[in-house]
């Protein structure tokens, strides 16, 4: 397929059936509320967008992703969905009640994630931001292994290494970059575009950001390493519509998949609350990274369901009627109206699913109460590969500092002597 | 020094109010606001959300979105078209959300915003002012409790302040604004809610000096920012001992301000310098040099330091042990004074 295909630049024509209304542009360049309108193109007016499972939960067929997925495939992904959201809801209860420092939601992009995430070989890197809870699931990281970060024992638990996730990511955009040269070194390995072994042994990266982060810097030049390079890497990104109170059309006036023509590589907007279209595009995305032609840019077409994080109060920016038309096109809801429909699932597997979903949030909970927290010293752990005479000195003195207060008897409120 | 003369607002804010240190920054900009129309806010979620801390609370809605911009999410660029307004003659108030968030940007901070009225021999004047909410204590995630000040107070070419209180706050935003240089602000987003009674007819300190808080004979305790409260906590705890401590509020980081510190140390021969930020390479290693240097006759034991570690910033189950607190600072004032 050629590239022109894929990135062919918005019609203008579309975008005026988006909004009638809207006021002539008085050049070549669309009016804001054009912008607005082309931005706004959901799976009613995307022309573009790839879509498998509408929010009816019907079954459509697309020309270039359609995809074969077993009734095993299609319940474990609807597992994976209501359990990371089950555990998502739990994360926000227990920072409500104080037991973590604060919680990144992700209500309303589990298909995005789940879809993904499952495209992802186990040789295959992920690269995240922080919002990544369904990747992580993924990669086989269970969802207490989260919670050290949000409730503050650490900055990440995992070991990126051994499950090919990345720690999360909170500086917006970091990890695209970081993504690139992985990707990079995958290449450099020769661990790409094998043709004469079996070529699923060939190893691809993705990474994760949002709308917002389109506007960073580390993003534009991961993207352009990424082509340079020709870099085994997969740019997703999962607009969500909002950077905490920001909407999209502070980011962007051409939707976000058409940026990546400017770099010379394919873009695909996917209804991001679709899981099969996220599940096909990702692996349609990777296989081409990993035999060798170079990165995509997945747009997955979502919306943030809940509050950017626990600290924000999305009441202050945003209009209820948006959050109410996208309860509709719930993820997991179109996914079980079609598994049911279909008979590839009974109402007893939903139940079941539902059930487990509980067990885990009570161990989620239990997990979280019952966190130690960290001893002092680990302040002081590896800072670097060679121990710092520095910080060890800091260590051994604040270390005989705090052992003061024991023979003390130390009253917090008074002085040390 | 030239101290630049900061008229009241005439908004109907001159009626002593008790104000948080949130409250005093917003009445500054708006202060700034109406009383130039060149001065503008820009910043992630600035506008309609009023920030994070709501700090730019309602001036979008009273100023217009020209003039308090939602900019897109990219530090980089809030920084470099800030001297690109600048140098069309606008006075750009910059918010970067979080101090762990502001090194995007660092590269325009350095490069240009900094050399920009050196290179053009004053030619060009970037009047930019960023406000930095830093420092720890808030149960927060990483990179959103870091004290990143000495990294700007190195840079030539850039001020530094940090304001204590919601009067500084008040009023040295309102001086940052009105500098022509640039101007990192560093607010203590710990201290954000912490009140104070402001009179916005009243005398205040020119840009660029250090104010003596507390009289003592003990010790001194030269400090800023987050740091100043629990300093002066420290204080009060001390007289319990029998001990009287200076307090020195630094607030300007670059240049120090450090008359003050040098007249205290002569009086109490003794200093602790106290930030949150990691010691090494500091503005406390900065101002324990040049007091040992200038003050080297007067001291009756070495400077100390009270500071975080040289490590990240920890996970916030350990800032506790990472923040400098009431007994680290006592810890160090009894070592000084054991000498």
């Amino acid at each position: 397929m050629s590239p022109e295909h894929w990135t062919r630049p918005s019609r203008s024509e579309d975008r005026g059936h988006a909004d009638e209304t809207a006021p002539a542009a008085t050049s070549a360049a669309p009016t804001r509320e054009q912008v607005i309108a082309g931005l706004r193109a959901t799976s009613e007016g995307g022309a573009d967008l790839v879509q498998l499972l509408t929010p009816e939960g019907q079954r459509v067929s697309h020309p270039d992703f359609d995809i074969e997925i077993s009734g095993q495939q299609l319940r474990e992904m609807y597992r994976d969905m209501v359990l990371i959201r089950r555990a998502d809801r739990e994360g926000n209860s227990l920072q409500r009640q104080g037991q973590l420092g604060i919680w990144v939601p992700l209500l309303g992009q589990e298909a995005a994630q789940i879809g993904a995430g499952r495209a992802l070989r186990p040789q295959d890197m992920a690269f995240p931001s922080y919002r990544e809870h369904g990747v992580a699931w993924c990669r086989g990281i269970d969802p207490t292994e989260l919670l050290g970060i949000f409730r503050g024992t650490d900055h990440g638990s995992w070991d990126p290494n051994r499950t090919g996730m990345g720690l999360y990511t909170i500086v917006i955009g970091n990890q695209c970059v970081n993504a690139t040269g992985y990707a990079m070194g995958q290449k450099f390995e020769g661990m790409v575009g094998n043709s004469d072994r079996d070529p699923n042994a060939n190893e691809a990266t993705m990474t994760f950001f949002g709308d917002g982060a389109t506007s960073q810097g580390d993003v534009h030049e991961g993207m352009v390493w990424a082509s340079v390079y020709d870099a085994p890497v997969v740019f997703f990104c999962q607009n969500n519509q909002w950077a905490i109170s920001e909407p999209t059309e502070r980011q962007t006036r051409v939707p976000l998949y058409e940026r990546a023509r400017g770099y010379g590589f394919p873009g695909i907007r996917v209804d991001g609350n679709d899981v099969l279209a996220s599940l096909a595009v990702s692996k349609w995305a990777l296989d081409e990274a990993r035999s060798g032609n170079g990165p995509v840019l997945i747009e997955a077409f979502t919306y943030r369901m809940d509050a950017h994080t626990t600290s924000d109060d999305a009441t202050r920016y945003r209009m209820d009627d948006d959050l109410q038309a996208w309860k509709l096109k719930d993820p997991i809801e179109r996914l079980r109206v079609y598994l049911l429909r279909e008979q590839i699932a009974d109402q007893g597997f939903i139940d079941e699913v539902q059930n487990e979903a509980e067990e885990l949030a009570t161990r989620f909970r239990e997990f979280c109460l019952n966190m130690p927290d960290p001893p002092p010293e680990r302040m002081f752990s590896a800072v670097y590969a060679d121990e710092s005479p520095v910080v060890a000195a800091q260590r051994d003195e604040y270390l005989d500092y705090l052992s003061g207060f024991a023979d003390a008897g130390h009253d917090t409120e008074g002085s040390v002597r | 020094m030239a101290a630049p003369t900061v008229e009241p607002t005439g908004s109907g804010t001159a009626q002593p109010q008790t104000v948080t240190m949130a409250k005093g920054l917003n009445m500054a900009m708006r202060a700034a606001m109406e009383r130039d129309p060149k001065v503008l806010v820009m910043g992630e979620d600035v506008g309609k959300l009023g920030g994070v801390f709501r700090v730019t609370d309602g001036l979008q809605k009273d100023f217009g979105e020209h003039r308090v911009l939602d900019t897109p999410l990219a530090e980089s660029g809030i920084i470099g078209a800030a001297v690109g307004l600048a140098m069309r003659g606008f006075r750009p108030v910059c918010e970067i959300q979080f101090d762990g968030f502001i090194f995007p940007g660092f590269d325009q901070i350095v490069s240009q915003l900094s050399k920009m009225h050196f290179r053009s021999q004053g030619r060009v004047k970037t009047p930019v002012v960023i406000r930095v909410p830093f420092g720890g204590g808030i149960g927060a995630v990483e990179h959103h409790s870091e004290s990143p000040e000495s990294l700007f107070a190195h840079v030539a070419g850039l001020k530094v302040v940090s304001c204590s209180n919601p009067v500084d706050a008040y009023w040295m935003l309102q001086q940052a604004i009105d500098s022509d240089d640039p101007v990192l602000f560093f607010e203590p987003k710990r201290r954000y809610w912490e009140k104070a009674e402001l009179d916005p007819t009243a005398e205040h300190l020119p840009m660029g000096s250090s104010a003596l808080l507390r009289r003592g004979s003990s010790a001194t305790l030269a400090t800023y920012g987050p740091m100043v409260k629990t300093c002066l906590d420290a204080a009060n705890a001390a007289t319990e001992d029998g001990n009287e401590l200076e307090v020195v509020d630094l607030r300007s980081l670059s240049p120090l301000d450090l008359g003050p510190v040098a007249e205290s140390v002569r009086r109490t021969g003794r200093l602790i310098v106290v930030s949150e930020s990691p010691p090494e390479s500091s503005v406390t290693s900065e101002v324990a040099a040049r007091i040992q240097q200038e003050c080297f006759y007067s001291l009756e034991a070495p400077v100390m330091r009270v500071n975080g570690f040289d490590t990240p910033y920890p996970p916030s189950k350990l800032e506790e042990g990472y923040l400098p607190d009431l007994d680290r600072v006592l810890d160090a004032v009894d070592r000084s004074l054991a000498y």
